[in-house]
């Protein structure tokens, strides 16, 4: 074996080697057959970990040397790879790879994934290689197989590091490779064991005196050189200054920045990811033609002025920055231009220019800068991503995403997120150093306009044979033709000449002249403190299909991990789609709930015993038994203004708050779909030019003023320090909801039995007046009529006329949340707490909120339990729907976890509207009796896991995907089939 | 099993006063002085006479059912079991049978198909017109009066019942019932105390109650299929032609089938108290249930509630009498039907707001289209049946929607060079969807009316913002043309989805603000007659995208 080749990386070999590699990265083992590849990576690596030719080969065609199934078994090696790679696992490839070609492809393929290529050549002697191949009987290679493949290897080893492998490790003997051993090294950009707290400071362009004033506003002492200079800062609190980049060219004082920024570093109390502007500050400073534009002047002006000795210090810390870090157990990322949840972590080019010039398109805008992709509004990832780059007067939070870059520089401020308390500090620029292209004041027009290029149509396109493809379009009459009736909109020309229209091409752009102006208008002042949002859904709060099709699972914190099935999702898109609220509103839906174990009792299902027992079975002594009101279930969202309304919820109509059903639609729908008239006033962008509110919104609003004056009125607006309220209730009568569904199906039911039966009666009597034995069926029907006329009597008591509000009440039994900036959700308050927030709401309005009658039951105590019976007995002779048994606490754990959070025991008349008028027939009863209650529970539980959730989410202020995934699955949980009479 | 636990007490009862009036037990072949028991397959049926004398002979039928078997043949129920997946795999057909949401309701006291099932099971060789005792009886028309307590007349009221009963001689006595005359206001109920008096053929009588009730009741508790045409033309051969209501009954007794309801959505529906038909599922139901042909591969999805558009039938698209000859070909026959039932020409207003879109799309040179909203797929179809069209995406809402366009298309046969152009996707308007992204062009014909003005501002973020088609359609009705259509009261819409219709000002407002928003120029205008003042009936814009 010749001894030409030199390991391009290592130093000569003293003592076993040590090869190092990345804990992410793609493990390329290169060497002939014979080599020792396969016990290499058996020896250094788990038995998942490698992917092998051999492998492949026999998955692909029964036989590990079939060399006739490479191409295939390649394919499926590259397959796994890819997956693993995705997934961010380590993956060692053991096939000879002695040809370039077959590296190559590797290379891509970690490329792809964001991952470190990494060369492991074991060059060991061909006649030891050739032995060992002969003891084989399986591998009925000639020497002249090893030979070939050797030369290959030669050939191609010194390009190793040129192929794109990132790190190459060369074995030159069997010694060397027993010896050897394997090392994981940390990626740089990996500080996730950096736990905080951290100051995330914005984009400083040399604007060394607010840089000052920011850290010593954020508590840091600076320490300063004779000069006054200041040279580092350290934190008492031992917190971690991290800046975004972009800490030279432009401003006053690039060295006095980096001065600083390199103290800190050095001293450990601060990180710095790099900037677009320190990567082409580097190239300039080590003499590479760059294009120097007036920002870059300034620096290298500045730099120019200090010693060759700082200079190479900046030359080297630029050089050395990391394109973004990831810190405190990947919770949070922070990257000069964002970074996408893909791209976390990883290690690549297209990685760092992601990080440093943010996911641009290609394309310049107006202004001429690069028009960048809103990755922010898509960014899904449970990082909290913290950026710079992109001035804007005021920090937005984009799901999860964070852009702190508030153009100092420019005149704006310069501000820092202290993390994890995602607190804002601020400090004014002392003065506009540089005018921006853009005005700042304008919030990225482009950025939420620009889709990615178009991609290439799925799938083949046919070929028409002989016919012209756009035969019809060819025909430029007919699309003048066509056009002259649809005349151009123009702003100013309501109607204008139709001819105007004729002249323009289709299937081209419209001539400048007929241009409407396009996009938001960059008319804001530059002092302009509030950014100006764009009509219409925000960037953040737009939803994708992807965040509630297909079938998906969701994390609770109460309920563990639930899945939403996809035929499920879809029933629920529909609805949500179609008839619920903007999602916005939509925090909370309630859950279903299930009976109590079936009694045995006679002529009953459901009594309050089971319940009872079953909580106590569960552990929970203390319960509350409320009284089921019979109306309908709603959910209402207050908020103390409709500034609050548009601040928190997004509402551009004037509203204050929602009244919503359980599939979150409505509660009050519109009186009739309203032909709205032309309104004077210039409608909003995507706004109806409807002059009313959205109709059917005024009675709600009635509503929600009534319970604002009552919020106000029992002082919980400042008891609570909250600015909106959520709460869970009951809207009575049930005719006011469901008047359709009473008349069309139980009105009518007992109508036709008062036609129908005392018809039959009359004729039985009469036939068995003439001795004609009817007895029985006499009897039957008799019967028949006593339950139709009880079954009527049962639905009269939810039942009484409404007009407007007057005669509509509402009993709230649970303050869900409360917020202000922050929120709080109440669902672990005893119940006795939300009963008397009730109550309190009830005296101060008694006409419109009912309270819920209550008593509290302990599940071990006989007397108590005969109290509760009683209770309910009471409550259902009266008329009364029922009770709801629930654990007092409110949130309660059993000792298998959370146990349902309440019970419906219904009364014995009630069920009659539920299982018809007949059910109490012993006969009947007896098949009831054998209902299962299984699913129901389940799905109780599962939709009250989920609904806790969604709350959680929603006061954490987390992006509006990620409470609308929990609002959506409880409705497509409700899709699920389930015995609805339950 | 989900069915409400009420015994079923339905009566009718047969009089006449010839003479000898007990020969009526000769006719019926029931003896007048026995009660009986029948098993039909209704369920129990017993027939009795409460009076039996010479000058007058009552026979009545009175049912005993058992919810047990109420529930055969109910949505929902053990025909349902197993499911069926369409062309498109997921979706509801998934659910379990027997759990869907019934609700207590009037049938098991009111006259139904089940009525009309024991009837012909009870009566069958009467309804025949055999009587080998009495065969000049038999043939002959006898004074006779039928009373049916509680008899449905949906949509139509006692009027109804005169409608369909007077041209056949009988005299119509129908007494309304208050729905519950605790509540007044609430009005009466459909079903009727219907009384009949005339003098017809026993045979006749029977079976014009046996083809009309269900009629009567717009629903059959059972499967529609094919051979439910040939029983109309066989009971109605006599009768039925001269019938100046036979295009309603023929309609109405082939049932509207109500296709493949996703029963996901129904059980939506019944968290709400709505009930389950009061969810319209796909954006044109009307359309879809008049529309779509019962595929007997499919039992089991019968319907048992009535359909959205059960009124006022228009000339074009309800069968004629004419057709009844082949009726049992109408049953699985595709009606041309318009977008609403309402409009005074339907099919050529659909037809050409098609041709307006395609000519649009075909003139902008567009290949890879969306319709968005698809609806039935009758605009998909037209786009691929012209190969411009190199890649052709239906997108809906709702599951079935997208079924009845796969449906439409014959997706399961069409070849694959035309398969491999089309996507159906299912999406909803109000969120973004990565798979829309980047088209020639996009179409919103009859769509943006069906969503509530808050989320329009959604819509147009995820068309225009996120979706970004070069060019985009859209069409919407034209709420000042609606005066001229005769059958819409004013101020009413045209289709119970809309949740408002536009001026054409409003519309250009709506276009101009997009346009203001997002970078895009506009032109407006509209398809169909126009009417001079209040322009087309039908509004249309174009938008293009200028960045």
């Amino acid at each position: 074996m010749t001894t030409t080749m030199t390991d391009p990386t290592s130093a000569s070999d003293v003592g076993p080697r040590v090869l190092a590699i990345p804990e992410m990265c793609l493990v390329v083992l290169v060497g002939v057959s014979g080599s020792g590849k396969s016990t290499f990576a058996r020896t250094h690596f788990a038995p998942t970990q490698v992917l092998s030719s051999d492998f492949c080969r026999g998955l692909v065609a029964d036989d590990e040397n079939d060399q006739g199934a490479t191409p295939d078994a390649f394919d499926v090696l590259h397959y796994i790879a890819g997956k693993r790679l995705a997934a961010g696992r380590l993956t060692v490839v053991d096939a000879t790879n002695v040809q370039a070609k077959a590296r190559a492809s590797l290379v891509a393929l970690a490329r792809e994934h964001d991952v470190l290529p990494v060369a492991i050549v074991l060059d060991v002697p061909e006649k030891v290689c050739v032995a060992r191949n002969a003891e084989r009987p399986d591998r009925p290679f000639g020497p002249g197989v090893i030979r070939r493949q050797a030369g290959d290897l030669r050939r191609g080893l010194r390009g190793l590091a040129r192929e794109g492998f990132r790190r190459v490790h060369v074995l030159r003997s069997v010694d060397e490779v027993a010896a050897a051993s394997v090392e994981y090294t940390k990626l740089f950009t990996d500080l996730r064991h950096e736990t905080g707290p951290f100051d995330i400071i914005g984009d400083v362009h040399g604007c060394r005196d607010e840089l000052e004033l920011l850290l010593t506003r954020l508590g840091y002492d600076l320490s300063r050189d004779e000069a006054g200079r200041p040279t580092s800062a350290r934190h008492p609190a031992g917190r971690r200054a991290v800046f975004v980049g972009d800490l030279v060219d432009r401003g006053p004082d690039v060295p006095g920045v980096l001065r600083l920024a390199m103290g800190m570093v050095a001293e450990g109390s601060g990180h710095v990811v790099c900037g677009n502007h320190e990567n082409k500050l580097v190239r300039a400073l080590q003499g590479k033609k760059v294009t120097v534009s007036h920002g870059l002047a300034a620096s290298l002006e500045q730099l120019g002025a200090e010693p060759a000795a700082f200079q190479a210090q900046v030359t080297t810390f630029c050089q050395d920055l990391v394109s973004h870090y990831v810190f405190d157990a990947g919770r949070l990322v922070v990257a000069h231009a964002g970074l996408k949840e893909a791209y976390h972590g990883r290690a690549s080019a297209r990685v760092r220019s992601f990080a440093l010039y943010g996911d641009t398109t290609g394309e310049t805008d107006e202004y001429g800068l690069p028009v960048r992709h809103p990755w922010a509004r898509e960014y899904r990832g449970r990082a909290t991503v913290v950026y710079g780059h992109t001035p804007s007067p005021e920090p937005e939070w984009v799901n999860n995403t964070l852009c702190v870059d508030t153009g100092c520089v420019f005149g704006g401020s310069l501000s820092a997120l202290r993390y994890p308390e995602r607190e804002l500090v601020a400090v004014p620029a002392a003065r506009v150093y540089v005018e921006p292209a853009r005005p700042l004041a304008e919030p990225q027009p482009a950025d939420g306009l620009v889709a990615p290029e178009p991609a290439p149509p799925a799938g083949p396109a046919p070929s028409a044979p002989s016919a012209e493809p756009a035969g019809q379009s060819a025909d430029p009459s007919s699309a003048e033709a066509l056009l002259a009736a649809f005349p151009p909109l123009g702003p100013a020309a309501p109607e204008p000449g139709p001819s105007l229209g004729s002249q323009l091409p289709l299937g081209s752009q419209l001539a400048p002249g007929s241009e409407l102006s396009l996009g938001s208008q960059p008319s804001l002042a530059r002092d302009g403190q509030v950014r100006a949002r764009r009509p219409g859904p925000a960037g953040a709060d737009l939803l994708d299909i992807s965040d509630v099709l297909g079938r998906r699972f969701i994390e609770t914190r109460h309920g563990g991990r639930i899945q939403v099935r996809e035929e499920n999702a879809l029933a629920a898109l529909e609805v949500m789609s179609r008839f619920a609220l903007d999602p916005r509103w939509l925090v909370y839906l309630p859950p279903t709930m299930s009976p109590p174990p079936t009694t045995t009792l006679p002529g009953l299902l459901e009594h309050p015993g089971e319940a009872f027992a079953a909580y106590r079975a569960d552990g929970v002594d203390e319960l509350v038994c409320e009284e089921k009101h019979m109306g309908s279930r709603a959910v209402v969202v207050l908020c103390r203004n409709a500034d609050v309304a548009a601040a928190r919820f997004g509402a551009t109509d004037g509203s204050t708050g929602v009244v919503h059903t359980r599939t979150g639609r409505p509660f009050f729908p519109a009186p009739a779909p309203s032909t709205a008239q032309p309104s004077a006033a210039q409608p909003l962008a995507g706004q109806p030019p409807a002059g009313e509110p959205f109709a059917g919104r005024s009675l709600a609003e009635r509503m929600l003023a009534r319970l604002r004056a009552a919020v106000e009125d029992a002082g919980l607006w400042d008891e609570l320090a909250a600015d909106w309220l959520v709460l869970d209730a009951e809207i009575m009568p049930w005719s006011a909801k469901a008047g359709e569904l009473i008349t069309r199906q139980y009105a009518a039911a007992g109508a036709a039995a008062r036609t129908a039966l005392p018809a039959a009666l009359d004729a039985l009597t009469a036939a068995a007046g003439r001795g004609i034995d009817v007895a029985d069926l006499l009897g039957r029907t008799q019967a028949r009529r006593d339950n139709a006329e009880a079954f009527t009597a049962a639905y009269r008591h939810y039942c009484w006329p409404t007009d407007g509000l007057t005669g509509v009440r509402i009993a709230p039994f649970m303050l869900l949340a409360t917020g202000r900036a922050a929120g709080t959700t109440y669902v672990d308050r005893d119940h006795r707490w939300h009963l008397a927030i009730a109550d309190r709401l009830a005296a101060a309005d008694p006409d419109l909120v009912a309270p819920t009658r209550h008593i509290l039951v302990r599940a071990g105590d006989p007397d108590s339990i005969a109290a509760g019976v009683r209770w309910w007995e009471d409550l259902t002779a009266a008329g009364g729907e029922g009770m709801v048994v629930k654990p007092a606490a409110g949130l309660a754990r059993g000792e298998r976890g959370l146990v349902q959070p309440g019970v419906k025991v219904r009364g014995r008349e009630y069920l009659r509207i539920v299982y018809g008028p007949d059910y109490t027939q012993p006969e009947h009863l007896d098949r009831l009796r054998s209902r299962g209650l299984g699913r129901k529970r389940s799905l109780a539980f599962r939709e009250y896991a989920l609904g806790l959730e969604a709350l959680e989410r929603a006061v954490a202020g987390e992006p509006l995907w990620r409470v609308h995934e929990c609002v959506f699955a409880i409705l497509a949980l409700e899709s699920e089939p389930v015995d609805p009479r339950l | 099993m989900s069915i409400a636990w009420q015994n079923a007490g339905v009566l009718l009862t047969v009089s006449t006063t010839v003479r000898p009036a007990t020969d009526l037990g000769f006719l019926l072949h029931k003896h007048p002085d026995r009660a009986q028991r029948f098993t039909t397959a209704a369920g129990p049926a017993h027939v009795f006479y409460p009076q039996a004398t010479e000058e007058r002979t009552t026979a009545a039928l009175l049912l005993d059912i058992d919810p047990v078997s109420l529930v055969r043949g109910r949505p929902g129920s053990a025909g349902r079991a197993g499911g069926r997946s369409g062309g498109l795999g997921a979706g509801a057909g998934a659910a379990t049978a027997g759990v869907e949401a019934h609700y207590v309701d009037d049938r098991p006291y009111a006259a139904s198909s089940l009525l009309a099932v024991a009837l012909a099971g009870v009566f069958s060789t009467a309804m025949a017109g055999v009587c080998k005792a009495r065969p000049d009886l038999a043939a002959r028309a006898i004074p006779l009066e039928i009373r049916i307590p509680a008899l449905p007349c949906r949509g139509g009221g006692g009027e109804l019942a005169r409608r369909l009963f007077a041209p056949l001689g009988w005299t119509v006595e129908a007494v309304p019932t208050p729905l519950d005359p605790r509540f007044p206001e609430w009005g009466i109920a459909s079903h009727h105390d219907v009384t009949l008096t005339g003098t017809v053929r026993l045979a006749d009588a029977l079976t014009q109650i046996y083809v009309l009730l269900p009629v009567l009741d717009d629903g059959k508790h059972y499967y529609v299929g094919p051979d439910e045409a040939d029983k109309l033309v066989r009971e109605g051969a006599r009768w039925l032609g001269e019938h100046p209501e036979r295009d309603l009954i023929a309609r109405r007794y082939l049932a509207h089938r109500r296709g493949l309801a996703s029963s996901a959505l129904a059980r939506l529906a019944t968290v709400d108290d709505v009930p389950e038909d009061a969810i319209t599922t796909g954006f044109e139901p009307g359309l879809v249930s008049a529309d779509s042909a019962p595929d007997p591969a499919e039992p089991g999805a019968a319907p048992a509630t009535s359909p959205i558009s059960s009124t006022a039938p228009t000339a074009s698209t309800a069968p004629t009498a004419a057709t009844l000859a082949t009726a049992a070909t109408l049953a699985s026959a595709s009606t041309p039907a318009s977008a609403s039932v309402s409009e005074p020409k339907p099919p050529s207003l659909a037809q050409s707001r098609r041709e307006a879109v395609l000519g649009v799309l075909r003139a902008a040179g567009a290949r890879r289209v969306a319709d968005l909203g698809c609806g039935d797929g009758k605009l998909v179809a037209e786009l691929l049946a012209d190969v411009s069209f190199t890649e052709v995406i239906a997108v809906d809402v709702s599951h079935r929607a997208l079924e009845l366009t796969a449906r439409r298309l014959r997706l399961d046969r069409m070849p694959e060079r035309v398969r491999d152009r089309l996507r159906l996707v299912a999406s909803s308007l109000t969120y973004t969807d990565a798979r829309l992204a980047g088209l020639d062009a996009a179409v919103l014909s009859e769509v943006v009316e069906h969503l509530d003005p808050p989320r329009l501002p959604a819509l147009a973020e995820a068309v225009l913002g996120a979706a970004r088609p070069r060019v985009l359609v859209v069409t919407t009705p034209n709420v000042e043309f609606n005066v001229r259509y005769a059958g819409l009261a004013p101020g009413a819409l045209r289709h119970r989805d809309h949740r408002f219709e536009w001026t054409r000002a409003e519309f250009a407002a709506w276009v101009r603000g997009l346009t203001e928003t997002y970078p895009y120029t506009a032109r407006v205008g509209g398809v169909g007659d126009a009417d001079p003042d209040l322009g087309a009936p039908t509004q249309l814009a174009i938008l293009e995208r200028t960045g």
